[in-house]
């Protein structure tokens, strides 16, 4: 999109002094991932004694349209904020966009160094060390994103057992698929479907080895805050577990890296309160929401909605939640 | 009659096309769309390989479970056991379930995804499979 880095480099340049005290020029754009609607940018601010490398989170005006169930940049960036000030470890925030700063809806935050690809996290060599604490650090992560005061936090949507599940069911019939297996899982999810939490916690929503900023020392930054709502706080810890996001470390249940015991430890340690039950319905429920949402966007392929050979080739990356499925519901002695 | 390049050689040599030309001499969005196309062209290859034999299986196992008529059309069955496990009325607990659906998802793994690391660990030992 060559008008879009005109247009975003601009719009930082006239940024560059309230970003970065004594900042005149911004250099090194980059687009680093992200569709249409939402973008994520690298760039760098100088200026006589400064070089300070930062991040842009934006969805262009006019492409308001959001995903089911987002909370919106302006949202994300409040509880980023917040979490902070809970001793979650996240980007410092530098900047709220601004209507006139002719950006669109967003924030620039710090740039963190270290990596976010899930296969180098499970197998990098550098990373060996880190791999040795990270389940036990994403669990003291998460019980303090758990414990954070909902008073002064933004709007969320209010999600549940129950809910998901449904929207899941609902999804999964819109797209007219013909899954056994899934059925199955979806009975098995209704007939153990807790009883609603008393107390609904701020959840992440998407904490998942590959939106977790991680160096030698571990876990530097909780990333990607958009699906963040209120509900019950072992769908975090179930979500971590499911399979997809341990990219091919099978042994390793927490994200390929780590030992649920380790996840577990790190979270009773920082003050969280585990339901062991609860956590493995929720990654019962994660494992095939994964299913349902390869099978959403092969559906936008088959509709002519997207032309992405990726959207295409997604549709064949639903049975992979089928065969994970099955191990966890009818597990075999090799499985 | 059609000549050769058979079908399933044509979609070795233009997966071969995209890995070792399109892939090698491109970078970022499109060496990775490369990749996953020429990906897609291995599973349509395994599935012609491979499906004829899987569905003979497929419908075997689900007319047994259904006590269905054995030639009725396999997504029919597929409809009707959907259909009697959302009622209840065929479970976990159903003895030969797990097995046919067992069955069933590791043929549809060796064609979607023979190299997903929880399909190789199901497979039983020392098998020849199609990769």
């Amino acid at each position: 999109m060559p008008d879009d880095i005109g247009h975003v480099s601009a719009g930082l340049q006239r940024l560059a002094g309230t970003l970065v005290a004594g900042a005149r020029t911004v250099h090194d754009v980059r687009r680093l991932s992200g569709g249409a609607s939402q973008q994520t940018w690298a760039f760098r601010v100088a200026g006589d004694a400064v070089d300070v490398p930062l991040v842009l989170r934006r969805a262009p005006a006019g492409v308001a349209e959001r995903a089911k169930g987002t909370a919106g940049l302006a949202t994300e960036a409040r509880l980023i904020a917040a979490a902070r000030d809970a001793g979650v470890p996240v980007p410092a925030l530098r900047h709220v966009l601004r209507s006139e700063d002719g950006l669109g809806e967003g924030f620039v935050m710090a740039w963190l160094d270290g990596e976010t690809l899930g296969r180098r996290i499970v197998r990098d060599a550098r990373l060996a060390a880190a791999r040795r604490v990270l389940a036990r650090q994403c669990g003291a992560a998460l019980a303090r994103i758990h414990a954070m005061p909902l008073q002064g936090l933004p709007a969320l949507r209010v999600g549940g057992a129950r809910a998901e599940r449904q929207f899941q069911l609902d999804a999964h019939r819109s797209h007219g698929t013909v899954r056994p297996v899934f059925e199955l899982a979806f009975q098995w999810l209704r007939q153990h479907q807790p009883a609603e939490v008393a107390q609904p916690v701020l959840v992440h929503g998407d904490f998942r080895n590959g939106n977790l900023m991680v160096d030698e020392r571990g876990l530097q930054g909780v990333l990607d805050w958009e699906l963040a709502h209120l509900g019950d706080p072992m769908e975090d810890l179930g979500w971590l577990c499911v399979n997809a996001w341990r990219f091919g470390a099978i042994d390793l249940p927490v994200g390929g890296f780590g030992a649920r015991e380790e996840l577990f430890e790190g979270y009773a340690a920082a003050g969280g309160r585990l339901d062991i039950a609860r956590v493995r319905y929720w990654e019962v429920l994660g494992t095939l929401k994964w299913g349902v949402v390869c099978e959403t966007m092969a559906q936008a392929w088959l509709a002519g909605r997207e032309r992405d050979v990726e959207k295409a080739a997604i549709g064949r990356r639903a049975s992979e939640s089928e065969i994970d499925l099955l191990a966890l519901l009818a597990p075999r002695g090799a499985a | 009659m059609h000549d050769q390049p058979t079908p399933e050689q044509l979609l070795d040599a233009v997966a071969a096309f995209l890995r070792e030309q399109v892939v090698p001499g491109s970078a970022g969005a499109l060496a990775f769309h490369a990749r996953v196309a020429a990906n897609a062209l291995d599973i349509a290859r395994r599935e012609l390989a491979l499906a004829p034999a899987a569905a003979l299986r497929e419908q075997a196992a689900l007319a047994r479970l259904l006590d269905a008529d054995p030639t009725t059309d396999l997504l029919q069955l597929n409809r009707l056991l959907c259909e009697r496990i959302a009622a209840g009325a065929l479970g976990l607990d159903t003895p030969g379930l797990d097995d046919a659906l067992w069955q069933i998802t590791l043929d549809k793994l060796s064609v979607d995804q023979p190299h997903y690391e929880s399909y190789l660990r199901s497979l039983p030992p020392a098998t020849d499979q199609e990769t």
